[in-house]
């Protein structure tokens, strides 16, 4: 069994408000080494076996169409072991 | 004139949306998230809500409904189309409308009565407005922050296509304080403010929600 993540980010120009309220949230807290924060999504698939690229490919395009809105984010996938 | 109404999962106005059709002399038509006929409809409102409870993001899976697949098809071929609040976010997502909406800047939940600015009288769902006429009605959303990228955002100023702007301070983060767009075409309007929820006195702010119906129908007569 193997498993793909894909990491979905809101592009660096789009106003990430959760980011920011969680950076403004940390020196509250004590914690003063963020210059700032993004939030981002991770999605974790399960797959039987080690993934073939015809499935890396399926999982590209899923991103694309489902899991995040080219319009605003940016998304990565990778295996993980 | 008939004008189907949709309820996905977690719809709330539709009903509301039904109710200005008939206020507006229109036949309200209810259509089912599942069900990919559009029973004869001349026109379509997606309303507001939290369709699939906004799981993913706003509008990203109500997108690939069966009646939604019916509704991009006929939009393209110019039906009009009104999107407002989560329909709206549905327009976005279903790229049928440029850009997306995003959480509010301040990131509180809005609910208001909003004046906004009427700024495209051309569209199949504002004509029977006067260019910058100012009206009041509802805003009610967590996400309703127009985003899109410099160019798009030149495109729709450049070609007139801004609806309606807020009026005052900025109330969700949205660029240029864009309340609503249209397509090229004018057919398929978005709407983040709720002008269903203002269309008499009785149970709204004002009734200058009304319009927005009255305009399609009067379109719809025109042809």
């Amino acid at each position: 069994m193997a498993k793909i993540v894909v990491d979905v980010m809101l592009k660096p120009e789009i106003l990430d408000p959760q980011g920011t309220a969680v950076g403004a949230a940390l020196p509250r807290l004590g914690f003063t080494f963020a210059k700032s924060v993004r939030q981002g999504k991770r999605f974790e698939i399960e797959i039987d076996g080690e993934p073939t690229a015809e499935q890396l490919a399926q999982v590209e395009k899923a991103a694309e169409t489902l899991l995040a809105n080219p319009v605003i984010e940016t998304f990565t996938v990778r295996v993980e072991k | 004139m008939k004008v189907g109404v949709v309820t996905f999962p977690g719809t709330l106005d539709d009903r509301d949306a039904a109710r200005a059709v008939r206020f507006a002399g229109g036949q309200a038509i209810s259509l089912w998230h599942g069900d990919a006929d559009l029973h004869g409809v001349d026109a379509v409102i997606l309303p507001g809500g939290f369709s699939y409870g906004d799981y993913l993001r706003c509008g990203a899976i109500s997108r690939f409904a069966p009646v939604m697949q019916s509704i991009i098809k006929r939009a393209n071929e110019g039906m009009p189309l009104l999107g407002i609040c989560n329909g709206f976010q549905v327009l976005c997502e279903a790229h049928l409308l440029p850009g997306a909406l995003t959480r509010n800047h301040e990131l509180h939940f809005l609910c208001r009565d909003q004046k906004i600015s009427i700024e495209n009288t051309t569209s199949a769902w504002t004509s029977a407005y006067s260019q910058g006429q100012e009206i009041v009605i509802p805003l009610k959303n967590g996400e309703g922050s127009f985003q899109c990228d410099d160019q798009t955002l030149a495109t729709l100023e450049n070609e007139g296509r801004i609806i309606a702007r807020y009026v005052g301070e900025n109330p969700n983060g949205s660029r240029n304080l864009i309340a609503g767009i249209t397509n090229e075409r004018g057919n398929v309007v978005g709407l983040m403010p709720h002008p269903e929820h203002a269309i008499d006195a009785l149970t709204g702010p004002t009734a200058d929600g009304l319009s927005f119906f009255t305009s399609l129908l009067h379109s719809m007569v025109g042809k």
